[in-house]
C-alpha cells in the first residue's frame, strides 16, 4: 500500500497543530484552523471511502470557518474589546508549556494505541496535542472571546479525533450539531448578556461580582 | 400509545412532548401542574420498568443498576416540581421572574429531565455523552435565569469548565471506541455498552487506561469531584433553587453513573489499569476538602453545594473501594444524598424566600420566626450530617467500618473529613435555626410536602430497610464489582 494518503493526513493533521500554536499568540487565525480541520476530515473521508464524513467538512467549511469568525469579529467590533490578547502567562512561556503538552500527547498516544492502523494513531495523537493546546489557551487567557476560540479549537481536535476513528457511528455529526448549538448559545446568549449588565466581556470583571470574595 | 406497555418509551417521550407543549403554554400556573403531571406520570413509567424489562436493544437498555437510578432520579423530579411550583410562584410575586422566563423555566426543566432519563437508559455510549452534554446545556440555560450579575458569572463558569469536562469525556469515549473497534468490528456495534462489556477483556489495555482518565476527568466535573469542582457552588447559589435541590440530587448522580459504567468496562479487563485507587483519591481530596471550606461559607446555598461535594465524594469514595459492602454502602449513600439534599433546599429555597436573602449572617432563630422551616431544616441537617437513626448514619457507618477492615488508614483520612465537616454544619446550624430571631421574617406560602416526604423516607430507611431493597441493592452492588 502506499504512503501517500497516510502523507497527507499527516500533513493536514499537524497542519492544524500549527495553527493550534499560532493561535495562541493571536485569535485571527481561528478561520484558518477549521479550514485546515475541513479539508483534514475531507481527506479522510475520501481515504475511508465515507461520503458521510464530507458533511462535518463541509459544516467545518461554512460554519466555523466562515460564519463564527465574522460573528465573533462583529461582536468584537461592537463591543469596542481591544484586540490585543491580555495574557495570564507571557507568551514565550505558553509556547513552551505548548511543546511540551504536544510532545506528551505523542508520546502517551503513539505508546497506547500501538495496536491501532497507523493512520488512526497519529491523528489520535495530533488531536490530543490539539486539545490540549486548546485548553492551555482556555487557561492563559482572560477575555471571554479567547475563551471562546479556545473551546472551539478544542471542539476541532475532538472532531479530528472522531474522523479518524474509522467507523465511528453517530457521533460526527452529533458532534456536530452539538458545535453548532454551543455557538449559538455563546454568541447569543451570554456575550449580548453580559454586554447589557457589565459593558465588558472581560471576565476579570465579572470576577468582581463574585457571591463572595476570598 | 399506551403507557403501560410501553414504560421504556414513555420516560423519554412524556419529557420531550411535555416540553415542546410548556415551551407554548403562556399560562405559568397550568404549566406548573402540567410539569407537576408529567413528572409523576413519567415516575410511574419509571416504576413500572422494575416489572417489565424490554431485552436490550441497540440504543436504549435497562438493567438493575440504571433502574435503580431513573427511578430515584423520576421520584425526586417529581417531589421537586411540586416545590417548585410554590417556589416560582413566590418569585413572580416580587418580580424575580416573568411569566415569559417561566415559560422558558418549565420547558428547560423537562428538557432536563429528558437528557437525564435519557442519559441512564443509553446502551451507546456516544449517545450517553450526547444527553449528558444536553442536560449540561440545559441547566447551564437555568441557572443564569436570574440575569443578575452573579447569576451570569456562575452560568458561564458552569457553562465553560462544564464544556471542557464534556469535552475530555468525548476524548474518552472516542478512545473506547478505539479499543473495541478491533475485536468488535466497525460500526455501531463497537460503541453498544452491552456489547463492550462483553468483549471487554480482549480490548487493547493501554487504550483503556488512557480513555479511563479522560472520562474521570471528563465527568468527573460534572459529578464536583475537588479540584474539578469550582463550577459547583457557584451555580448551585445563584439559580432558582428548584434547579439547585435538582442538580445536587440527580445530575451529579447521571454523571456518576456514566463513570461507573466505564469502570465496569476496566474492572472486566485484567491487564487494564485498576480504576479504584484513582476514584478512592478524587473521592478522598472531595471530602476533606470540601468539609473544610464549609467552615468559611457565608452564603446558605453556597454552604449546602459544598456539602454535595463532600458526599459526592464520599460516594465516589465508596464505588472506589468497590466490594460487595463498599458498593452498597455507596449506592446507598446516593439515594439518601439525592432525598436529604433535595429536602434541604426545598426548605433553604423557601426559607431564602422568607428572609429575603441567602445570608446567613441576616438569618437566625429560624424555629422561633418560621418554626416548620425551621425544624425541617434542623432534621435535614441532622440527616446529611450522618447522625442516627437516619439513612446516612447506615451507609457511613458502612462505609467506615468496611473501610477499617480492609484499608484502616484511609478510613482514618475518611472519619476526619467526615467530622470535620459534621463541626462545620452545625456550627452553621446553631446560628441560623436557634438564638435570637434576626433579619426580616415573611411569613412563607411554603409547600412542606416534598421536603418532609423526603425526609419521612430517609428516617424510614434509616430503621428500616425492606428486604426487597437490600436484596436490590446487592443485586446491583455484584454487577458493579
Amino acid at each position: 500500500m502506499s504512503t501517500f494518503p497516510l502523507d497527507v493526513a499527516h500533513l493536514l493533521a499537524g497542519g492544524m497543530v500549527l495553527v493550534s500554536f499560532m493561535l495562541l499568540y493571536q485569535l485571527n487565525v481561528f478561520a484558518l484552523h477549521a479550514v485546515v480541520l475541513s479539508a483534514s476530515v475531507a481527506w479522510q473521508a475520501y481515504v475511508q471511502n465515507a461520503p458521510h464524513l464530507y458533511v462535518p467538512a463541509a459544516i467545518a467549511l461554512v460554519l466555523k470557518g466562515i460564519i463564527i469568525p465574522v460573528a465573533l469579529h462583529r461582536v468584537v467590533i461592537r463591543l469596542g474589546i481591544h484586540r490585543g490578547i491580555e495574557t495570564v502567562v507571557g507568551i514565550g512561556p505558553t509556547l513552551l508549556l505548548g511543546v511540551g503538552l504536544t510532545a506528551l500527547s505523542m508520546v502517551v498516544m503513539l505508546k497506547a494505541a500501538e495496536t491501532a492502523d497507523p493512520l488512526a494513531r497519529e491523528d489520535l495523537a495530533f488531536a490530543l496535542s490539539i486539545l490540549l493546546l486548546g485548553l492551555l489557551m482556555m487557561v492563559t487567557r482572560r477575555n471571554a472571546v479567547s475563551q471562546i476560540v479556545g473551546f472551539m479549537s478544542i471542539e476541532n481536535g475532538l472532531i479530528l479525533a472522531a474522523t479518524a476513528a474509522r467507523g465511528m457511528p453517530l457521533v460526527v455529526e452529533i458532534s456536530v450539531a452539538f458545535s453548532v448549538l454551543v455557538a449559538f448559545i455563546v454568541i447569543g446568549v451570554f456575550l449580548f448578556r453580559i454586554r447589557e449588565r457589565f459593558d465588558s466581556v472581560e471576565l476579570q470583571a465579572l470576577d468582581e461580582f463574585r457571591g463572595e470574595r476570598r | 400509545m399506551n403507557l403501560s406497555f410501553e414504560p421504556l418509551t414513555a420516560v423519554l417521550v412524556i419529557p420531550a412532548v411535555t416540553a415542546a407543549v410548556l415551551a407554548l403554554l403562556p399560562s405559568y400556573w397550568v404549566a406548573a401542574r402540567l410539569n407537576v403531571l408529567a413528572t409523576f406520570v413519567t415516575l410511574i413509567a419509571a416504576v413500572l420498568l422494575l416489572f417489565d424489562r424490554p431485552p436490550p436493544g441497540g440504543y436504549l437498555f435497562v438493567d438493575d443498576l440504571n433502574n435503580a437510578f431513573i427511578v430515584l432520579t423520576t421520584f425526586v423530579a417529581f417531589t421537586t416540581s411540586v416545590f417548585s411550583a410554590s417556589y416560582i410562584a413566590h418569585e413572580l410575586e416580587i418580580g424575580r421572574l416573568t411569566p415569559n422566563h417561566l415559560r422558558f423555566y418549565h420547558a428547560m426543566y423537562q428538557t432536563l429531565m429528558f437528557a437525564m432519563n435519557l442519559g441512564l437508559i443509553a446502551n451507546n455510549i456516544g449517545l450517553m455523552w450526547v444527553a449528558v452534554e444536553l442536560a449540561t446545556l440545559t441547566t447551564v440555560l437555568m441557572v443564569g435565569i436570574y440575569r443578575t450579575h452573579e447569576a451570569l458569572e456562575a452560568a458561564w463558569k458552569y457553562f465553560i469548565l462544564g464544556s471542557v469536562g464534556i469535552a475530555l469525556a468525548l476524548f474518552g469515549t472516542i478512545l473506547v471506541y478505539m479499543a473495541a473497534r478491533p475485536v468488535i468490528g466497525e460500526g455501531a456495534d463497537a460503541m453498544v455498552w452491552t456489547m463492550l462489556i462483553k468483549n471487554a477483556s480482549s480490548f487493547s489495555p493501554e487504550l483503556l487506561n488512557v480513555a479511563f482518565v479522560f472520562l474521570l476527568l471528563g465527568y468527573g466535573t460534572k459529578v464536583g469531584l475537588a479540584p474539578l469542582h469550582a463550577w459547583l457552588p457557584d451555580a448551585h447559589a445563584e439559580g432558582p433553587t428548584p434547579i439547585s435541590a435538582v442538580l445536587s440530587g440527580l445530575l451529579l448522580n447521571v454523571a456518576l453513573y456514566a463513570l461507573l459504567r466505564f469502570k465496569m468496562l476496566l474492572a472486566v479487563n485484567p491487564a487494564a489499569l485498576a480504576s479504584g485507587p484513582l476514584m478512592v483519591t478524587m473521592g478522598l481530596v472531595s471530602v476533606v476538602f470540601a468539609a473544610f471550606m464549609l467552615y468559611r461559607r457565608r452564603d446558605i446555598k453556597r454552604m449546602f453545594a459544598y456539602s454535595s461535594i463532600e458526599h459526592m465524594g464520599i460516594i465516589v469514595f465508596a464505588f472506589g473501594m468497590g466490594g460487595p459492602i463498599a458498593n452498597f454502602a455507596g449506592l446507598l449513600h446516593m439515594t439518601m444524598h439525592s432525598l436529604t439534599k433535595s429536602a434541604i433546599f426545598f426548605a433553604v429555597g423557601h426559607i431564602a424566600q422568607a428572609k429575603g436573602t441567602q445570608k446567613i449572617a441576616d438569618m437566625g432563630g429560624l424555629t422561633e420566626t418560621n418554626p416548620v422551616l425551621g425544624w425541617g431544616l434542623v432534621l435535614g441537617v441532622v440527616a446529611i450530617a450522618g447522625l442516627p437513626p437516619l439513612g446516612i448514619f447506615m451507609s457511613e457507618f458502612l462505609l467506615v467500618s468496611s473501610t477499617f477492615a480492609r484499608q484502616p488508614l484511609l478510613g482514618i483520612l475518611l472519619v476526619a473529613g467526615l467530622l470535620i465537616g459534621f463541626g462545620a454544619l452545625f456550627l452553621r446550624l446553631n446560628s441560623i435555626a436557634f438564638g435570637e430571631p434576626r433579619g426580616a421574617s415573611a411569613e412563607a406560602k411554603a409547600s412542606y410536602v416534598p421536603m418532609f416526604t423526603h425526609l419521612a423516607l430517609v428516617l424510614a430507611a434509616g430503621v428500616y430497610l425492606p428486604p426487597q431493597m437490600v436484596t436490590w441493592f446487592q443485586n446491583v452492588a455484584k454487577l458493579l464489582g
